[in-house]
C-alpha cells in the first residue's frame, strides 16, 4: 500500500465502489447463411471440404478480378435490419478497410463504413429487471477474410498455411449501443439475437466459426454514461476481441468486470486497450496497444456502385419472430411463461415442441423444455438429432401409462445415447421392451398372489418393520419410504396408484 | 481452330511476350494479329503489368474483354510493354525496359500504353488494346501517330484489367485508322455482370464522316499555358479543317481546369495504393521469403518488387486516405472531380464535342523526363476526360518538327460513335 499513498486522497474518494455500473456493448460479426460467397459464385458449404477448393479469382483477389454483390446476402442483411427495427438509408456504400495480412486476399477487407446499411434499431431482451430495450447502432454487411492453419499450434508452426474457403463469406456486423449492464444481459441479448437470426433464416448457429464478438467494457460511476460531455472522467474501457461462443462472452465479461473492479479498488488507472479473450484459460490478456493501432484508410469501394435497396427493404415481409412465437405459445399452447420462454429461444426447438406438443401441449412443453433440453444439453446434443416422430410416441408411451415417468425418462436417455453413439436409435417401444420397463399390470382376483407389484409390496412390508410401524405411529415419511422402496423392486415399473393401494391394503391388512 | 503465324521483329521493344504462332477463328476480326497489353489477363499468358513483383504470373482466366477478342476471331499474338501498372507517361518506367517511339527512336512512345502504340505504329500488328487511366491511351497514340480511343466509362467490362485507378482507367482500341477503332469498339464494348460498373450500352456503328452543323467547342484552357506554340498551331489548323467541312466552332471554357490534375493525382494515387495492396507474395508472382515474420516478408517483397514510380504513387495514395487527411485531400479531390464532371455536362448543353490538342507537347526524347512534377504536368490535357468518365479519342492531325501532334475529341457520356465520327471525319479530310 506504500507506493500508492500519494494518491490516497483521491483513493478515499473513490473508494465506495457501490454506486458503480458496468457499461457494454457489442460488435456482433454473423456469417449469413447464403449459398453462395458476397461477392463471387463460390459455394458457401466448404466446412467439410478441402483448404482453397471453394475459390475463384474473386474470392482468391487474383488481379483484375472484381467483386459484384450477391443480392441473397443483401436481402438477407436487410431481413436483419427489419427485425431489429431499423431504418433503412436511402442510400448505403461499400467501402475498402485497408490493412495487410496474410489471410486477406486484397490487402484490403470490403466492408461498410460511413453509409452502413441499416441504422437505429433496437432489440428488446429479458433484462434484469424486466423487459429491456437495448439499442442497435447500424447493421453493415462485408465478407470473411481466409483463414490461417499454423500445422501444429500457433506457437510451434515453422510455417503458416491459408486456406481461403472461407474469404468472401458473407458477413453482418451489427452493432450495439453500450446500453448493456452486466455479463448475463450481454449473453441474454446475444441469445436473444441468435434466436432472432435463425427465425429469419439467415443464420445458422451450429455452424462452426459463424459467430464472433468484438465486446467493448467499462465500469463507470452510475450516471456517467448519460451525462452530457461524459469524455471527463471515463475510467477507460477495454475492447475484448474475437470471442468466438456465446458462453465465451459472458466469462470474458466476468472476467474483465472483476479485473477492473479490482482495479479500481488499488486504485490504478485503467487505460482504454484492446485485450484478447484466451477461451481456453477464462481470461483476457492485453495486446500490445501500439500494433492494434491501425489506420484503416477507408474509402469508398469504387468496384461497386451504391446500393439503393430501401424498396427491397421495403417489399420484405418478416416471419413470426420469437417475441411472437411467445406469445403464441402462451395462448394456443398455454405454455407456462418460463416454458414459453425458452422453447421459443431456439428456433429449432421451438419447431420441435410444435410438431410434438399433439392434443397434450402441457406435459409435452414439460417433456421438451425441462427434460429433453437437460438431457440433450448433458450430452452436448442439439434437438436436431431428434426425430420429433420417436418423441412423440415416446410422450404417447408416458401418457397412456405404458411407462412411468421415470420409465420414459430412463428410454429417452437411452436413445439419446444410441443416437449419439451410432446416429440413429431403436423406436421407444423397442426399447421400452428392451429394458423391460412395461408398466406392470395389476393382476387382480385369483392371479393377485402372482402379481408383482403384490409381491414386491409384501417383500418390502416383510423387510423394513421399523418403517411399518412408524406408518402405524402416523409418520407419513415412512409410507413415502415403503413406496419408494417397492418401486425400487419393480424398478419404476409400477404404477404409483397401484402400489399406493396395494400398500395401504397390506398394511391395513396388519391391523 | 486455325493459327497464324507471328515473326516480326521487335525493334522498338513494343512487347514483353510475343507467341510465334496465335490461334485466330471466325468472326469479325478474324486472322487479325492484334496485340493484348501487359496489364490485361490472359489465361495461360504471362501478365505482369510491366513489374517484377508479377515476374511469372500467369492468370487461369481471361479478361472479359479478351473473351470477346477471342469470340470475334482475332489473334492475339503477344503482350505490350507498358509503365509498370500503368503509372507513367512515358512506358520508360517499365521493368522490361523502355520502349523506343517508332517514329523517332531516341524518344519516348509516350504512354503509360506505349508497347500499344509502338506496336501498331510500327506495323507489328493491326491493331492493340490499350488501358486509359488519365490519358494512357491518347498520349501515346499522339506521340506515335495512330488513333487511340479511351470509352465511355462502363462502355468496356474491366474484368480481368489489373486496376491502377478503378474508378478512372477504361480498356480501349488503338489502330492505324479510325474505321480499326470503330470495328474494335463493336467487340469490346456491351455488358458485363462481372463488372458491376459496366453499362448495357453495345456498340454498333459504322463511322460517318458528316459533320454539318455540328458545334464544337474549344476550351482556352487547351492552348494555355505549357502548350508548347507549334502544337497549338498544327491543332487548330486541324480543327480550323473541321470547321471548313461544315461543323461551328466557339471558343469556352473548363473554369475546373484548375483542379484537374491535382484532383486526378489525389484520385489514382489512393486507389493504386489500395488495389497494390495485393501484391505481398502470398498467391502469385515471387514468393515472398517464408523464413521472414509476414510482416517483413511483406516488406522486402514490395521494396525489392515494385519501380520507384509505383512506390511513389503508393507513398502518396496511402497519404492521402490517411486519419486526418482523408478530408483534405481524398474528400476534396472527389468535390473538384464533381466539379470537372459538372462543367463537361454544362458544355455538352451547347457543343456535340470538346477539341483540343491530346497532349501539350511533342513525344519527349528518352531519359529527358527526370523529375516527376513535369512528368504529370503533361497529362493535364488528357485527364479532365477520365476524371468525367466521358469518350475521348485522339486523332493524328499533323506534326511538330517532324513528331506527331495528335487532335483530341471528347464527347458526352455514351456518345463514342460521335466523337469516333469526327476522328472520321478529320481523318477522311486530311486523306483527301
Amino acid at each position: 500500500m506504500t507506493d500508492t499513498a500519494g494518491v490516497a486522497g483521491q483513493e478515499s474518494r473513490s473508494t465506495d465502489f457501490s454506486d458503480d455500473e458496468v457499461i457494454i456493448g457489442l460488435e456482433i460479426h454473423c456469417q449469413l447463411d447464403t449459398r453462395t460467397k458476397l461477392f463471387c459464385g463460390c459455394s458457401t458449404d466448404y466446412r467439410d471440404d478441402r483448404p482453397n477448393s471453394h475459390v475463384c479469382p474473386v474470392c482468391l483477389g487474383l488481379p483484375g478480378s472484381l467483386p459484384r454483390v450477391n443480392k441473397k446476402a443483401i436481402e438477407f442483411a436487410l431481413r436483419v435490419g427489419k427485425a431489429l427495427n431499423c431504418t433503412v438509408p436511402d442510400e448505403s456504400e461499400f467501402a475498402r478497410k485497408n490493412y495487410f495480412y496474410p489471410d486477406l486476399n486484397k490487402g484490403f477487407q470490403i466492408t461498410q463504413y460511413d453509409k452502413p446499411l441499416a441504422v437505429k434499431g433496437y432489440l428488446d431482451i429479458e433484462g434484469e429487471e424486466g423487459e429491456k430495450r437495448i439499442r442497435i447502432t447500424r447493421v453493415h454487411v462485408e465478407e470473411d477474410p481466409g483463414r490461417l492453419v499454423h500445422k501444429g499450434g500457433a506457437d510451434r508452426a515453422k510455417y503458416t498455411l491459408v486456406d481461403y474457403n472461407r474469404a468472401g463469406i458473407p458477413l453482418i456486423e451489427i452493432v450495439t449501443e453500450p446500453d448493456l449492464r452486466s455479463p448475463k444481459e450481454a449473453r441474454r441479448f446475444l441469445n436473444k439475437l441468435r434466436a432472432t437470426l435463425e427465425y429469419l433464416g439467415v443464420f445458422d448457429s451450429e455452424k462452426e466459426g459463424s459467430l464472433r464478438v468484438d465486446a467493448n467494457i467499462s465500469i463507470q460511476p452510475k450516471g456517467w454514461f448519460g451525462r452530457e460531455g461524459r469524455g471527463k472522467g471515463d475510467r477507460g474501457r477495454a475492447e475484448v476481441k474475437n470471442i468466438s461462443s456465446y458462453k465465451g462472452v459472458e466469462k470474458a465479461l466476468t472476467f474483465e468486470v472483476t479485473r477492473q473492479k479490482n482495479a479500481l479498488r488499488r486504485g490504478q488507472r485503467l487505460e482504454t486497450e484492446t485485450r484478447h479473450f484466451v477461451e481456453t484459460r477464462g481470461i483476457t490478456t492485453s495486446s500490445r496497444s501500439k500494433e492494434m493501432e491501425q489506420d484503416y484508410r477507408y474509402f469508398p469501394e469504387p468496384d461497386l456502385l451504391p446500393l439503393r435497396v430501401c424498396d427491397l427493404a421495403a417489399g420484405i415481409v418478416l416471419p413470426e419472430l420469437p417475441d411472437a412465437r411467445r406469445a403464441r405459445f402462451l395462448s394456443e399452447y398455454g405454455c407456462s411463461p418460463i416454458h414459453a420462454r425458452t422453447l421459443t429461444g431456439d428456433l429449432r426447438l421451438a419447431e420441435f415442441y410444435e410438431q410434438v406438443a399433439g392434443s397434450d401441449p402441457i406435459p409435452a412443453a414439460t417433456w421438451v423444455a425441462d427434460t429433453l433440453l437437460g438431457e440433450l444439453n448433458y450430452r452436448d446434443m442439439t434437438v436436431s438429432r431428434v426425430s420429433p416422430v420417436w418423441f412423440r410416441d415416446l410422450i404417447l408411451l408416458v401418457k397412456e401409462g405404458s411407462v412411468t415417468d421415470k420409465g420414459g425418462v430412463e428410454v429417452l436417455r437411452s436413445l439419446l445415447d444410441q443416437l449419439r453413439e451410432s446416429g440413429s436409435c431403436e423406436t421407444p417401444d423397442q426399447c421400452v421392451r428392451r429394458l423391460g420397463l412395461k408398466v406392470l399390470e395389476r393382476t387382480g382376483g385369483a392371479g393377485e398372489e402372482q402379481d408383482p407389484v403384490t409381491k414386491a409390496s409384501r417383500e418390502a412390508v416383510a423387510e423394513h418393520p421399523q418403517a411399518v410401524a412408524d406408518f402405524h405411529a402416523g409418520r407419513k415419511e415412512a409410507f413415502n419410504f415403503l413406496v419408494g422402496q417397492v418401486m425400487k423392486k419393480t424398478r419404476g415399473r409400477a404404477k404409483p396408484a397401484d402400489v399406493n393401494q396395494i400398500l395401504l391394503g397390506i398394511l391395513g391388512e396388519e391391523d | 481452330m486455325a493459327t497464324i503465324s507471328f515473326s516480326q521483329k521487335d525493334g522498338h521493344n513494343a512487347f514483353i511476350p510475343t507467341l510465334s504462332e496465335a490461334d485466330t477463328g471466325p468472326g469479325a476480326l478474324s486472322g487479325i494479329p492484334l496485340a493484348g497489353q501487359d496489364n490485361i489477363s490472359t489465361r495461360g499468358l504471362p501478365t505482369t503489368c510491366g513489374s517484377r513483383i508479377l515476374e511469372g504470373y500467369v492468370p487461369p482466366y481471361d479478361a472479359h474483354v479478351v473473351t470477346l477478342l477471342k469470340k470475334a476471331g482475332a489473334a492475339i499474338v503477344g503482350k505490350t510493354n507498358m509503365d509498370e501498372f500503368g503509372m507513367g507517361t512515358t512506358t520508360e518506367n517499365s521493368a522490361f525496359g523502355p520502349t523506343k517511339n517508332p517514329a523517332d527512336p531516341s524518344r519516348v512512345p509516350g504512354g503509360s500504353s506505349g508497347g500499344s502504340a509502338a506496336a501498331v505504329a510500327s506495323g507489328m500488328v493491326r491493331m492493340a488494346l490499350g488501358t486509359d487511366t488519365g490519358g494512357s491511351i491518347r498520349c501515346p497514340a499522339a506521340f506515335c501517330g495512330i488513333v487511340g480511343h479511351k470509352p465511355t466509362y462502363g462502355r468496356v467490362s474491366r474484368y480481368g484489367l489489373i486496376a491502377y485507378a478503378n474508378s478512372l482507367e477504361q480498356i480501349g482500341p488503338m489502330a492505324r485508322s479510325v474505321s480499326d477503332i470503330s470495328l474494335l469498339m463493336e467487340v469490346l464494348s456491351g455488358y458485363d455482370p462481372r463488372d458491376s460498373t459496366s453499362i448495357n450500352c453495345p456498340y454498333s456503328h459504322i463511322p460517318d464522316p458528316e459533320i454539318r452543323g455540328l458545334k464544337i467547342g474549344v476550351p482556352e484552357e487547351y492552348f494555355g499555358e505549357g502548350v508548347d506554340a507549334k502544337v497549338a498551331s498544327v491543332v487548330w489548323d486541324g480543327i480550323t479543317l473541321l470547321e471548313r467541312k461544315g461543323a461551328e466552332v466557339i471558343t469556352c471554357r473548363i473554369p475546373s481546369m484548375v483542379y484537374a490534375l491535382a484532383a486526378y493525382y489525389v484520385t489514382c494515387t489512393s486507389e493504386a495504393s489500395s488495389n497494390l495492396a495485393r501484391f505481398d507474395g502470398v498467391r502469385y508472382g515471387p514468393p515472398a521469403d517464408p523464413k521472414l515474420p509476414w510482416h517483413d516478408a511483406f516488406q522486402q517483397q514490395r521494396r525489392h518488387g515494385f519501380g520507384i514510380e509505383v512506390k511513389r504513387r503508393i507513398m502518396l495514395g496511402t497519404f492521402a486516405l490517411s486519419s486526418g487527411y482523408y478530408g483534405k485531400y481524398y474528400a476534396k479531390a472527389q468535390a473538384a472531380r464533381q466539379q470537372v464532371r459538372n462543367d463537361f455536362l454544362r458544355l455538352f448543353r451547347t457543343f456535340d464535342v470538346i477539341a483540343g490538342p491530346t497532349m501539350p507537347t511533342v513525344a519527349f526524347r528518352l531519359g529527358e523526363k527526370t523529375d516527376p512534377l513535369s512528368m504529370y504536368l503533361s497529362d493535364i490535357l488528357t485527364v479532365p476526360a477520365n476524371l468525367a468518365g466521358i469518350p475521348a479519342i485522339s486523332v493524328p492531325c499533323g506534326t511538330s518538327d517532324g513528331l506527331p501532334v495528335g487532335l483530341q475529341i471528347m464527347g458526352p457520356h455514351f456518345k463514342d460513335e460521335r466523337v469516333i465520327d469526327v476522328a472520321y471525319a478529320f481523318e477522311q479530310g486530311v486523306s483527301r
